[in-house]
């Protein structure tokens, strides 16, 4: 579980995220959506610690991470996968070298060991025998399953992903929600998902904060974000024209 | 106060740099690839100036001893090691050196940058400027010392090819006894301070201008011109700084 306790933050006298209370459940998909500019992003590096609130708490199951020195920030940073919007991965290693980084930098694990878990990862995440390919000669949607299966290559508790649909065809977006989605029940992880794909709020929002210029504007689940009659979600939500006719069709 | 802020941020990041490494063997790991990346890779490119350079200078001293009776023609040999020896080969391969490897590390680390692969690497709980910049430092630092006598040596083997190749030039074996004339060891120790003070400057710069990128191709391509501009106006300060302390 993660507690966000009055988060703010500002850059340069521009208040970015004005008080930001909430908390992403264990064994369930945390969204966290909003137009493009709300300060998603801007929240998620202060909870991962890539930025600093400005004031407030961000609570890694009852260990305060904003007040922890960075040595043990260290100890929950190795607890913690990131799927990245352009996947980062490293391109100067092959496919497996990359979802073996962290357990090189981190275990004592044997070569042998290191290699069966990252070929176990990969199996997961459905992609074998591309183990000795560069990132470059991956295709986008392949680019995100080799960043899923290194985020989880060390049995992460929090697992966050930016974006993770960004640039995808939307049946390659589905297989990446549903395997957030598996992977989430299936390590009883607290995963985090920055998105503004509404395909993504319907199929896989347990737990879902919608943020409106920087302040929480309103939260809930997918079941109850199609019946909740909030304008500016109602803006955000129905802004297609998919969208638009599907909610005609079905009567409002 | 532009510069003081340049100044602190660079001295934060060299404390992360030398700060201790996650795990040893794969430090050591990375700073062979760098020592191979800046080593091996910067050969040819040292081979071709030094050769011209030992040739050209040997040529433009001949000329000038050729318009005077009162100097031996060994000094062809001696000017030409000294002129190497003392400023050609530790100054001028390092100045190419930071186009060469400067750029490249600033493009490599302001992509790792813009593409998240630094933030990933601090995620993980890596750190990042260790991980990246401490091996090519170490790298450069202890590479270029050798690349620097590699140079001397061509630049010399460029002279006396010079001298074997032009007949208004003195004989290469003139050239020879004017390369041996009055040796002092303390130059080469002069000159091989040099590069290491000078890799220093370079991978650092260049890796703190990589490092703060922000944005996209184009301020890559930013990073890369600053911190081969910064890096050759630092080297020059500090070629005039080691003379002044180790030769005046």
């Amino acid at each position: 579980m993660i507690e966000l306790k009055n988060i703010n933050k500002s850059f340069v006298g521009t208040q970015i995220l004005h008080d930001i209370n909430f908390t992403f459940e264990t064994g369930k998909t945390n969204l966290i959506i909003g137009q493009s500019g709300s300060g998603k992003s801007v929240l998620t590096k202060c909870i991962v610690g890539l930025h600093e609130p400005d004031s407030g708490s961000v609570i890694y199951d009852g260990r305060n991470f904003t007040q922890l020195k960075n040595k043990k920030r260290k100890d929950i940073r190795k607890e913690i996968g990131m799927l990245f919007q352009g996947s980062a991965l490293f391109d100067f290693l092959t496919v497996e070298q990359n979802v073996m980084f962290p357990l090189t930098m981190f275990t004592k694990m044997s070569r042998e060991e290191m290699r069966d878990r990252a070929n176990f990862c990969l199996k997961r995440v459905e992609l074998e025998n591309k183990n000795h390919l560069y990132p470059a000669e991956t295709s986008g949607g392949m680019q995100k399953r080799i960043a899923i299966a290194r985020a989880i290559a060390m049995n992460p508790k929090y697992l966050f992903c930016d974006e993770p649909n960004s640039g995808l065809d939307p049946r390659t977006s589905i297989v990446i929600d549903n395997l957030i989605r598996e992977i989430t029940y299936e390590y009883n992880m607290t995963t985090v998902v920055i998105t503004h794909d509404m395909n993504s709020v319907i199929e896989i929002g347990d737990n879902i904060m919608f943020i409106y210029q920087g302040h929480k504007e309103w939260e809930g689940n997918n079941k109850e974000i199609i019946k909740t009659d909030n304008p500016r979600i109602l803006e955000f939500v129905y802004a297609s024209s998919f969208m638009k006719t599907l909610k005609d069709k079905l009567g409002g | 106060m532009n510069v003081f802020f340049h100044i602190g941020r660079f001295y934060l990041l060299l404390k992360r740099v030398v700060g201790r490494p996650e795990k040893l063997s794969i430090y050591w790991q990375q700073y062979m690839i760098e020592c191979g990346k800046v080593g091996i890779g910067s050969l040819l490119i040292v081979l071709i100036i030094s050769m011209f350079m030992g040739a050209v200078i040997t040529m433009q001293t001949g000329a000038m001893i050729a318009e005077s009776a009162w100097i031996p023609s060994y000094t062809l040999g001696y000017t030409t090691r000294q002129s190497t020896i003392l400023e050609f080969s530790p100054t001028i391969i390092c100045l190419i050196l930071a186009g060469k490897v400067g750029s490249n590390i600033a493009g490599e680390i302001g992509t790792m940058r813009v593409t998240e692969q630094i933030d990933a690497l601090d995620i993980m709980g890596v750190n990042s400027a260790s991980y990246l910049i401490g091996p090519k430092m170490l790298a450069t630092m202890t590479m270029f010392p050798f690349l620097v006598i590699y140079s001397m040596l061509l630049s010399m083997y460029g002279g006396y090819l010079a001298c074997e190749l032009i007949d208004k030039l003195p004989s290469p074996e003139v050239y020879v006894e004017g390369i041996r004339y009055y040796f002092e060891g303390y130059t080469i120790k002069y000159a091989l301070v040099k590069p290491v003070v000078f890799g220093f400057i370079i991978s650092m710069v260049s890796s703190y201008y990589g490092y703060f990128t922000k944005g996209g191709a184009l301020d890559v391509g930013k990073a890369s011109t600053n911190a081969v501009v910064t890096s050759s106006i630092l080297i020059l300060v500090f070629n005039l700084i080691i003379t002044q302390l180790m030769l005046i």
